[in-house]
């Protein structure tokens, strides 16, 4: 398999009163069509780790490498579409407009690069909303749906513009047990229906072991990288 | 137009805080509106009654003798000018009433009556009797009438300052709303003037109204340039009235003076209203730009708010605007029932008015926007 994500000598270095190094020389490669988890304490740089990859923070050294391309020299403009074409992200938190519908919300990111919808990608969202098991809500505005239906609106949104890539931090953070393995279902299904490369940050040692790697990160540093 | 799209939804679920911006905008457009078309019409009334009726351009000698010969060539010459409204000939002069031991001094003023009448009105203040016919009937104001105590029909006697003496029948009395007038001006024929203060065929002034009485020094330049003659000048009322004019202008730089703080203090609020929008809503912007959003189109939600804003507070400000107006003239009439002031809805001013408000709103959303753009998805995403 390729490698869709590359990260070369990468460190990252809040600066401030006092400098703060979050990443130290991380060399790491993501196939593309993996599932992948990110696992470590809190403050270990997994989340920083996952900005990076998500081209949201850029590392103060070393090199990124998606798709072949290097973000590295992107101005802001260039890599917003390089997130809105390649890049789907779930949060923590699912940051759904809430005056906006479920479908709605699921239409934002092809509406950021399309004038208007178009039938096509109204079926793809149906699709994804059946797939999720939530089309009862798909035109409920998100205030009035659960914290798992909101979740999964979420990640019916990270898909629809096909990305290659899904990063996903804490996506079942504050989820019941039941609502995380239907999402964690989700993720698998969806890694084998479209070939989407998951990487997923959790705590939860269950999730983890649903993927099909595990990277462990110390103090900003790779301390494992445990390929199932 | 998914900027658009979302700040529509941002707006419909403002609640509140959007309808009273909304209040807010419609409150100083509708103010701008009032004072605005209330002040343009307080002076065109001031103007059109005080110099409306009477003539706004005169033509007069500029020789010893203060006559005019060839009057009928300029008079023809005048109707090229396209802002002229009317002209009047007048053979005009001094005199004396005789009443009893008094001496009254009058102006007998000689005008072709239907010329006069389309400077002066003078067929709607002819409140008793009939217009002049023949050559002594003669027409006198309402004042001069109660100090003479006289009647339709009583004749007056008047002496020339060259001592020639004279009578004259009263054929109406009018009310030309000027006391002076009205106590001094014994209105006649040009002919019966002519005749009696020896002018000949001669004339004293050419008194002229134009289309645009704010535009007469214009006029009266135009009719200088084109008469050419050094015997004649030609006056304008501008030039006669420059008090008259500072006070207008006064009032009007006021009424912009205000109308400036208005706009300035709701450009104001707007912005710091939807500055305090980009905080409510910096989760949204954050993750719309992690969703790939650039930041023009995330900024421009904050613009198209202020837009949206502007035109809905504007469009309500010119309706409760012109009902303040309205509102004003029907509650502010004389004892008569005529209104105080003569209103003028001129459309240019309420359009820009408008236009004011929906560009002054937009510009307000311009500080939001700029906030909006330092929003980076990170520190939101890390804030969670």
């Amino acid at each position: 398999m390729s490698n869709i994500i590359e990260l070369k000598n990468v460190n990252k270095i809040y600066k401030g009163a006092v400098d703060t190094h979050v990443l130290f020389d991380i060399n790491i490669n993501f196939d593309s069509n993996s599932c992948n988890a990110v696992v470590g304490e809190s403050g270990s740089g997994k989340s920083t780790l996952l900005n990076i990859i998500g081209t949201l923070d850029k590392p103060t050294e070393g090199e990124i490498i998606i798709d072949g391309i290097k973000i590295g020299d992107m101005d802001k403009n260039k890599l917003a579409e390089l997130r809105n074409e390649t890049i789907g992200f779930v949060f923590q938190f699912h940051y759904l407009l809430p005056e906006f519908t479920a479908l709605e919300n699921v239409l934002i990111p092809y509406l950021i690069k399309n004038r208007r919808t178009s039938r096509e990608i109204i079926e793809k969202a149906d699709e994804l909303f059946e797939m999720l098991g939530i089309t009862r809500w798909k035109n409920s505005l998100v205030t009035k749906m659960s914290g798992g239906q909101q979740q999964r609106t979420a990640i019916a949104r990270a898909l629809i513009n096909n990305p290659r890539i899904l990063i996903a931090d804490e996506p079942t953070g504050n989820l019941d047990t039941e609502t995380t393995n239907k999402i964690c279902g989700s993720f698998r299904e969806i890694n084998q229906r479209f070939g989407t490369t998951f990487i997923v940050v959790t705590h939860n040692r269950e999730v983890a072991e649903r993927t099909d790697r595990i990277i462990e990160i110390k103090d900003g540093r790779i301390e494992k990288d445990v390929l199932k | 137009m998914l900027s658009l799209k979302i700040a529509i939804r941002f707006l419909k679920t403002g609640g509140a805080q959007n309808l009273l911006i909304i209040v807010g905008i419609a409150i100083a457009i509708s103010i701008q509106i009032f004072v605005g078309l209330l002040i343009n019409s307080l002076q065109k009334t001031l103007v059109d009654r005080t110099i409306g009726n009477s003539p706004q351009i005169t033509i007069l000698s500029s020789t010893d003798i203060n006559t005019i010969r060839d009057w009928d060539i300029i008079v023809r010459d005048l109707e090229e000018v396209d802002q002229i409204r009317a002209t009047a000939v007048s053979a005009t002069a001094n005199a004396f009433i005789q009443d009893g031991s008094r001496n009254l001094p009058i102006i007998v003023r000689g005008f072709n009556f239907d010329d006069f009448d389309s400077i002066y009105n003078i067929r709607d203040s002819l409140y008793e009797g009939k217009p002049y016919k023949s050559v002594r009937e003669v027409l006198i104001g309402k004042n001069l009438r109660e100090e003479l105590e006289v009647d339709i029909g009583d004749r007056i006697f008047v002496k020339t300052p060259e001592g020639k003496e004279t009578y004259f029948i009263i054929s109406g009395f009018y009310d030309l709303g000027v006391a002076s007038i009205n106590e001094s001006w014994i209105l006649a024929n040009l002919d019966t003037t002519q005749r009696i203060f020896y002018f000949g065929n001669r004339i004293t002034s050419i008194e002229v109204t134009v289309k645009d009485i704010f535009a007469a020094d214009n006029t009266a330049y135009e009719i200088e340039k084109l008469l050419d003659n050094n015997d004649i000048k030609v006056n304008n009322w501008k030039e006669q009235n420059e008090e008259l004019l500072s006070g207008l202008e006064g009032q009007r730089m006021s009424s912009l003076v205000i109308q400036i703080v208005i706009i300035a203090s709701v450009v104001i609020a707007i912005s710091s209203v939807l500055a305090i929008t980009v905080l409510q809503k910096s989760k949204e912007i954050g993750i719309l730009k992690a969703m790939g959003i650039k930041d023009l189109a995330a900024s421009s939600i904050f613009i198209y708010e202020g837009f949206l804003l502007g035109l809905l507070g504007a469009t309500l400000g010119v309706i409760l605007g012109l009902g303040l107006l309205y509102g004003f003239d029907a509650s502010t009439t004389s004892a008569d029932g005529v209104a105080i002031v003569d209103l003028y809805i001129e459309y240019d001013f309420i359009i820009t008015s408008w236009f004011i408000g929906v560009a002054a709103s937009t510009i307000a959303g311009i500080l939001p926007a700029r906030k909006s753009l330092r929003l980076n998805p990170v520190d939101i995403i890390r804030e969670g």
